[in-house]
């Protein structure tokens, strides 16, 4: 799985962006989108997602279920 | 710090252009934000009163920090940061419109390119502008990247201008070295509480290194955090403002606390703030029906907290794009689209040169005012009254009635006049105010003054006021609002003893929220 960014519920504040660790976010239409080929849920670097923890608007930055779940290597 | 690395061709070649226009003056450092002594060039010392020569020096331009300068001087906020770290149940980004008028609220963000772009065209086109200040809609400092850049682009390019910003605090200890730096007077923070036991209440959450908090545990990172940060910019000699809002009920009687902590941690200037708290702006307490405090109760807890620290009044809590004087809103006028149309010519010595002028202006004021204390000495009274003024700004009774978007409101005694506050009285953006009951809205909003001073006002609104038991005020049209306000209220109090009028005290007044609009 990845997380996705509601793109209606989004305010373009781009708190997410810095803090996510995988470089997977940016600006896209004015809005904030999440890789989700790069997404890893935060897992191994954190214990929760980051974007979702920084976020200013509940329930924006949501796991995507379109995803199969993310697998760490190790 | 961080030089721009890769921005649009057209920026490109924008910044180009200013940084040749402006090489030949980009050695020179502005009055003022050097402190040390004062210079011939940055006029005479009206209004400094007991202010050490240094300070008022910091202030002297400062709109915001000088309640006297900001009926002369100008700022502009650019919107360059807009995430922020910490979530507030005043504050909700969602919304925006452009007839909105409210802390947190802009119309467009810009990236620190362009808001050197804008801050020139501003700078060029209102020459009294000499503050820009970075206050969010985020908060500047969970924005470093973007906030710094934007302080070295306009260090470069306007050395003049001061810069400032406004915090949240939390990672402000982080950042005092490269503020101090960049020789930033001026830092607000914001800080509501110093019992995390309140901040409950007014902090959901705050993100720190990596993690989300919530509850008492939010709070006291926040205080804790808020408390260091002062400590450090008042050892470095940083100015320091403190940002209060008064929330009834949660954090009103809090605040004298407040203000104690942070006098005693060397804050130089604080400045409660009625709490903003419509139900459309969709914030947590404008949903679960908080209110914000009446004119007098904001009035009585900023009369107590003023002691040996100077209590801001004149706040107009405005937008995070904000450009113009306080009260006035001019940024419709410098929209992205047309700065980057603008020609830009920052003339350093036209800009001098206006400034001069301004400062004789501030003389004169001081001056008239002085004449007429002295008229006032003698004078014996317990009376203590307000009035409400209509001004367009150089400290003159220059506004029609009909055409003032808010009211000054002054304190007046044997002691003088002193400002205590202003009321918005335009048109609300959410609507519900027609034209017949907006001389209503005015009334409720100047209800506990006994005056209103005015340039001009026709004979229905007079005949209401009157009947409202407001006397309104003609004769002193385009003079000075101290001094004629001491000639009337030396005439109140001569009517009074020779029993012409009997004085009556005045009820309380509502503060009116929401838009500061640019129609007429």
């Amino acid at each position: 799985m990845t997380l996705k960014i509601v793109a209606s519920q989004c305010t373009s504040c781009s708190a997410c962006e810095p803090e996510c660790p995988n470089v997977a976010i940016f600006e896209k239409n004015g809005t904030f989108v999440i890789d989700p080929k790069k997404c890893t849920e935060c897992i191994g670097h954190f214990d929760v997602p980051q974007c979702a923890a920084v976020c200013p608007v509940d329930d924006t930055c949501v796991i995507d279920n379109a995803y199969p779940r993310y697998q760490p290597t190790a | 710090m961080h030089a721009s690395t890769q921005h649009e061709t057209t920026e490109a070649a924008v910044a180009d252009k200013l940084a040749e226009a402006l090489q030949a003056k980009a050695e020179h450092q502005g009055c003022g934000t050097s402190g040390g002594s004062g210079k011939a060039s940055c006029g005479s010392s009206a209004g400094q009163g007991d202010l050490p020569t240094e300070i008022w020096e910091k202030v002297k331009n400062h709109p915001c920090y000088s309640e006297e300068a900001h009926h002369h001087y100008a700022r502009m906020h650019v919107a360059v940061a807009p995430a922020c770290n910490i979530q507030c149940n005043y504050c909700n980004r969602k919304y925006d419109c452009a007839n909105e008028s409210r802390p947190g609220v802009v119309s467009e963000k810009l990236t620190p390119q362009q808001a050197a772009k804008k801050v020139l065209a501003v700078a060029s086109t209102i020459p009294q502008m000499t503050v820009l200040g970075i206050a969010g809609p985020g908060d500047p400092l969970a924005n470093p990247e973007k906030t710094f850049q934007t302080f070295e682009l306009i260090n470069r390019t306007a050395p003049d201008i001061k810069l400032c910003l406004s915090t949240n605090g939390l990672a402000l200890p982080d950042h005092v070295d490269t503020i101090a730096g960049f020789n930033v007077d001026h830092v607000t923070i914001t800080i509501n509480m110093v019992d995390p036991e309140v901040g409950a209440k007014i902090y959901p959450w705050v993100f720190w290194k990596h993690k989300r908090y919530t509850g008492y545990e939010a709070a006291k990172l926040l205080t804790d955090r808020q408390m260091l940060g002062l400590e450090m910019l008042t050892e470095r000699g940083i100015l320091c403002k403190v940002n209060s809002v008064m929330i009834p009920g949660i954090n009103d009687k809090h605040l004298v606390e407040v203000n104690r902590a942070v006098k005693s941690r060397g804050a130089f200037l604080h400045n409660i703030m009625p709490l903003i708290s419509a139900p459309e702006h969709g914030t947590v307490f404008g949903l679960n029906g908080q209110r914000g405090p009446t004119a007098q109760e904001l009035k009585a807890l900023q009369d107590s907290c003023e002691g040996e620290m100077n209590m801001m009044r004149h706040c107009r809590q405005c937008r995070a794009d904000a450009v113009g004087l306080l009260g006035e809103d001019r940024s419709a006028e410098f929209t992205t689209d047309k700065i980057m149309a603008m020609e830009v010519n920052y003339d350093l010595d036209s800009r001098k040169a206006y400034q001069a002028l301004v400062e004789e202006e501030r003389v004169a004021k001081v001056a008239a005012k002085q004449e007429e204390m002295e008229a006032l000495a003698g004078e014996q009274s317990d009376i203590k009254l307000l009035v409400a003024v209509a001004t367009k700004g150089s400290g003159l009774i220059n506004e029609h009635f009909g055409h003032a978007k808010e009211f000054q409101v002054w304190e007046l005694s044997t002691g003088g006049a002193k400002f205590v506050g202003h009321r918005r009285v335009d048109l609300y953006c959410q609507g519900g105010y027609g034209e017949e009951d907006s001389l209503e809205t005015i009334i409720r909003a100047i209800n506990d003054c006994h005056a209103v001073f005015v340039a001009k006002i026709g004979g229905c609104p007079k005949a209401d006021l009157v009947k409202a038991g407001i006397e309104p005020v003609d004769g002193f049209a385009h003079e000075f609002i101290e001094k004629s306000a001491i000639t009337w209220f030396k005439e109140y109090l001569n009517k009074v003893k020779t029993g012409e009028i009997v004085h009556a005290e005045r009820g309380d007044a509502e503060i009116r929220q929401g838009a500061l609009t640019n129609a007429a």
